[in-house]
């Protein structure tokens, strides 16, 4: 579903990316860890081309989205995002803020992207918030609607940036439950996070990156109970305790 | 003081207060029109717009508008060879000046917003144009309603300076007023006042707006 090519990023001349290959596939939760500055968000930022590579080619269903000929508007609206910070739009209404994209890209009525909303809304329970607008709203809340906001364009993948980095202890839960529920309903997931225990239950394949490499990967028993690199043992060992 | 004179030349005052507020009108709209303009192409990547839009404001804030004013009312029927009303040359002097001040308040609301904003809304599939307009520009608006009273406000106050091109607007017509009755200080407390309830009344308006604005600022 998704591939990158030798996948480089650098800012000035500090260079983030150091050749990323990978290869996602259909229905897979992948889970992006490392050490802060290993480079995961921006890794994950070049998928949907937040970040323009400065190296290298992303292919996303077949198409380079990478090549300027290619629209990456439409590409994009396939591809979910969720951000640490949630960058709801303070100016709207939780409904308003679903509803959006639905209705100026995709050109739906607006019955139509209300039903889409209120669907997605009962299933991260909050469809009582539909008035309310983001500022009234508990972190967890605002990240729950987050999601909620980005499936409503019924991507193909969704990419969590950090999404429980900016909440409260006692929030992390709901937002993780929805993560997981939406996982076990087969969507296509890159999640990069500090959330061990989310990597072990719910990744299929985990990814440990350092210094803007990968140097490790495989399953999280594997990588979890078994780690083969020296630099993933280490962390490991400081996160796992 | 008295102002027994304004039984006869209340009419001066009138017409001027309409030909004031006519320009303030015309020149806040066009100045605000032109001044996202101004603002979007001083922020966009294409060198030339950007350099296009940074001189302009440069020029137009360092040159003194009554300058501005004479350069328009000799310069723009002798460029395009048409002849203009007078008062369409105080909207296009006044108008043109307000677009660099407005462009620059507008340029610095759009960065004041959170770059998260920008990058949610361009992940949604959203066109850069899609977002700016949906996203980024509400949400600086809110944010710059303030300057941009202050600049309504010094605009409404400034259009007197039309008078020397010979506009009968309020300023002009005090000091007819002033000529005629051979009083030189009491009808330029009429004006002063009439200028106050304009912008007194605007900068209410304008308050009313900004909070009206404020909804889902606040938290519960």
């Amino acid at each position: 579903m998704i591939r990158t090519y030798n996948l480089q990023k650098s800012f000035g001349k500090l260079l983030v990316l150091k050749g990323i290959d990978v290869k996602i596939e259909q229905g897979e939760v992948v889970v992006v860890i490392g050490p802060s500055g290993s480079g995961k968000s921006t890794f994950l930022r070049c998928l949907n081309l937040l970040e323009i590579p400065t190296v290298g080619e992303v292919i996303f269903e077949g198409a380079s989205i990478t090549d300027k000929k290619n629209d990456v508007n439409k590409l994009r609206e396939k591809m979910g995002m969720v951000f640490q910070q949630f960058n709801l739009f303070p100016h709207m209404t939780v409904l308003e803020n679903i509803t959006l994209a639905p209705r100026k890209v995709k050109k739906l009525s607006k019955e139509e992207s209300d039903n889409i909303a209120f669907v997605l809304l009962k299933r991260i329970g909050l469809e009582d918030k539909a008035d309310a607008y983001p500022n009234q709203l508990s972190g967890g809340q605002k990240q729950r609607i987050a999601i909620a906001r980005a499936l409503a364009m019924s991507p193909d993948v969704m990419l969590f940036d950090e999404p429980t980095s900016a909440l409260d202890p006692e929030m992390v839960g709901e937002v993780l439950d929805v993560m997981k529920k939406l996982a076990s309903e087969g969507m296509t997931m890159v999640v990069v996070t500090h959330e061990m225990g989310f990597a072990k239950e719910v990744g299929d394949r985990v990814l440990f990156m350092d210094e803007g490499r990968i140097v490790e990967e495989g399953s999280p028993e594997a990588v979890f109970s078994n780690p083969q690199n020296p630099r993933t043992k280490d962390f490991l060992g400081k996160v796992l305790v | 003081m008295d102002f027994l004179y304004l039984q006869k030349y209340y009419g001066f005052f009138i017409n001027g207060t309409v030909i004031t507020l006519l320009l303030s009108f015309f020149g806040v709209m066009f100045g605000v029109i032109l001044g996202v303009m101004f603002a979007l192409m001083k922020l966009s990547k294409n060198p030339l717009l950007k350099s296009f839009a940074v001189t302009y404001i440069e020029i137009i804030r360092g040159t003194p508008m009554m300058v501005q004013m004479f350069i328009v009312y000799y310069g723009l029927p002798k460029l395009t060879g048409l002849d203009f009303e007078d008062l369409t040359l105080g909207i296009v002097a006044v108008s043109f000046n307000s677009a660099a001040y407005v462009a620059e308040i507008i340029r610095a609301g759009i960065l004041s917003i959170d770059k998260g904003q920008m990058e949610a809304a361009r992940s949604l599939g959203m066109s850069h144009w899609l977002a700016m307009t949906n996203i980024i520009i509400p949400q600086a608006f809110k944010n710059i309603l303030p300057a941009l009273g202050n600049e309504f406000i010094t605009l409404i106050k400034e259009s007197a300076i039309v008078s020397i091109i010979g506009i009968h607007e309020l300023m002009y017509n005090t000091d007819t007023v002033r000529g005629n009755t051979f009083k030189p200080f009491s009808p330029l407390i009429v004006a002063a006042a009439i200028y106050f309830i304009i912008t007194f009344t605007l900068s209410k308006l304008l308050g009313i707006l900004e909070r009206r604005l404020r909804v889902g600022d606040s938290n519960i």
